[in-house]
């Protein structure tokens, strides 16, 4: 079962901000989701390796060269506000 | 310690972070380097813009190989990466590229010295791949963010809840460090960030075997930091419990000012990291041959190096302990002894005022201006008489000062101790003069009174009158006459 609070908790954990008339929508809509994955909880599944990726390859690599970084004035017109050539974010510890 | 605290015994865990000193990032191709202006060794990747796909470098997977083996970790032959989900500005994707359930090394273990002179084995759970984030600094009204640090890779090793002491603790880092200096895989540089330990400390009742609630040490910048935090933390639980009260399972960080340990206080959520196996990368195969392959290339460890030198060149464990140190200085010490037989005179060297020169210069062997040749050159210079080891000492920093081979010095300053028999005969002369109370009480047979003229000998030549020879002239002129 997925309580409304679980709902509350997933949401808060990749930071959404949910409405409260959300959540109950949110709720039954998981729940169905769990359920159906629980199908698979019936399969014995003792002998088969997890599937780590859906690609067929392993052993992609890149060798150690460097290469030219972004120009910093290009970087920083993505930030939202900046100081010193640092992107300024509200403070995130007391 | 307290009558009431030995009734507990302490458990400590680490987890030691290690900057591998690629040339590249971990998962792109920016330049793995410190100290630069902020953001300007970063890409779509470090940012985690939309689109932007990770690559492993294939060094930094050699490097933590080449680390496991050194450590006797088993190498995992499949390895995947996974997604560690976290909110917070150092980390742009909101999620850190890690290792969950395939860590690349696992089960090794590292042998610290115990007070009676034995060995007590610390175990390495797992030693995993993963990206650094970016670096955080925390103004009055604002954080500002840097991401060149994002994605430096990392290894985190970490150990078995098998230390019972700060001490312990403090041992197993330093053997650690000495350990990864000799791979030449990161420069565990901890003022630079490039070594980093958080700790795991609980207490329980002596016998007991569960474990106690555990609270996690951060913020410690030196080896000394980590045991100073630690006895500091283990104080803090003693009183906790003795108190009736229950320790708190929580991060705390080491403020080196204060001297204590504080909580965190940042508004990072709760862990709930909700691993998962990272798309963007497929996973890799480590084959046996590559194994056997770094395991070859391994240099010689410092332990078995440490044994070789007191086996092979008869020096004290002391001796052999400080000249294994850094692996430089070993080298140098071998290179030394591929000319010159006496282990024992170069180690005393090296060990003395080599390194006094190096910590005035605050450098290593390798940068103060000495080849193992120049040194064994200097040696055979108070082997022979020229110099005594008082002047060898002055030279050698002269030696170091100018780049000047030792005998071009005491060419050119005329240091070589006087020898000859006329010119000592002089000197004595006006000794005698000087000093008749002295020679009458040589004359009566006080031999200690011999030292003394000796002693002024020197003095008025500046050091260069060969001591063993006066005294022997002082003798023969004032006993044998």
């Amino acid at each position: 079962m997925i309580s409304e609070d679980d709902v509350k908790y997933v949401a808060g954990l990749s930071r959404i901000y949910l409405q409260d008339h959300e959540v109950g929508s949110l709720q039954k809509d998981l729940e169905k989701i769990i359920g159906y994955v629980e199908k698979l909880q019936k399969l014995d599944v003792t002998d088969i390796e997890p599937t780590s990726h859906a690609l067929p390859l392993t052993n992609v690599f890149r060798d150690d060269e460097i290469k030219p970084s972004l120009d910093r004035t290009e970087t920083m017109k993505i930030a939202v506000d900046q100081r010193d050539g640092a992107f300024k974010v509200p403070k995130v510890i007391e | 310690m307290t009558t009431t605290q030995t009734q507990f015994e302490t458990v400590i865990g680490l987890e030691v972070h290690v900057q591998l000193s690629t040339h590249t990032k971990m998962f792109c191709s920016c330049q793995n380097i410190f100290g630069e202006d902020p953001n300007t060794q970063v890409c779509p990747v470090c940012l985690g813009l939309p689109g932007s796909l990770p690559v492993v470098n294939k060094k930094a997977l050699e490097f933590a190989i080449r680390i496991g083996c050194a450590l006797g970790c088993k190498i995992n032959s499949f390895v995947k990466f996974d997604r560690k989900n976290y909110y917070y500005p150092d980390c742009p994707k909101n999620y850190q590229i890690s290792q969950f359930d395939k860590p690349i090394c696992y089960e090794g273990a590292i042998d610290i010295p115990t007070e009676d002179g034995t060995h007590k084995t610390i175990g390495i759970t797992r030693a995993h791949l993963e990206e650094d984030a970016g670096k955080l600094v925390h103004a009055d009204d604002c954080s500002l963010v840097d991401y060149n640090r994002t994605g430096t890779p990392l290894l985190e090793i970490v150990s078995e809840p098998d230390m019972r002491s700060p001490q312990e603790a403090y041992d197993y880092l330093q053997k650690l460090k000495l350990i990864l200096s000799y791979l030449d895989v990161s420069d565990c540089d901890m003022e630079k960030g490039s070594l980093r330990c958080d700790a795991n400390v609980s207490i329980r009742e002596m016998g007991a075997t569960e474990f106690g609630t555990k609270t996690e040490l951060k913020n410690m910048n030196s080896f000394k930091a980590v045991r100073t935090a630690l006895e500091y933390e283990i104080n803090r639980q003693h009183k906790v419990v003795l108190s009736g009260d229950k320790v708190i399972q929580e991060t705390l960080l080491w403020d080196e000012n204060k001297m204590m340990t504080v909580s965190m206080r940042s508004k990072e959520a709760a862990h709930d990291y909700r691993y998962f196996p990272e798309p963007d990368l497929v996973p890799f195969t480590v084959e046996q041959s590559t194994i056997d392959e770094v395991k070859h290339h391994l240099p010689e460890l410092p332990e078995p190096k440490l044994n070789r030198f007191i086996d092979e060149y008869k020096l004290s464990e002391y001796d052999a302990t400080i000249i294994i140190q850094e692996r430089c200085k070993a080298n140098f010490f071998e290179d030394c002894l591929k000319i010159y037989p006496d282990g024992k005179k170069v180690s005393n060297w090296l060990n003395g005022a080599v390194l006094q020169e190096m910590n005035a210069r605050k450098s290593e062997i390798t940068d103060i201006n000495l080849t193992p040749e120049r040194l064994v050159e200097l040696i055979k210079k108070v082997d022979d008489d020229t110099i005594s080891n008082l002047v060898a000492k002055d030279v050698l920093g002269m030696m170091l000062d100018s780049g000047k081979s030792s005998a071009e010095i005491i060419d050119e300053k005329g240091l070589a101790q006087v020898s000859d028999d006329g010119a000592l005969d002089a000197l004595i002369d006006e000794l005698v003069n000087e000093h008749q109370n002295i020679v009458e009480q040589i004359k009566a047979g006080k031999d200690s009174a011999v030292g003394f003229l000796v002693g002024q000998a020197m003095k008025k030549s500046q050091g260069k009158a060969n001591p063993k020879k006066v005294g022997e002239l002082i003798k023969r002129r004032l006993l044998d006459g």
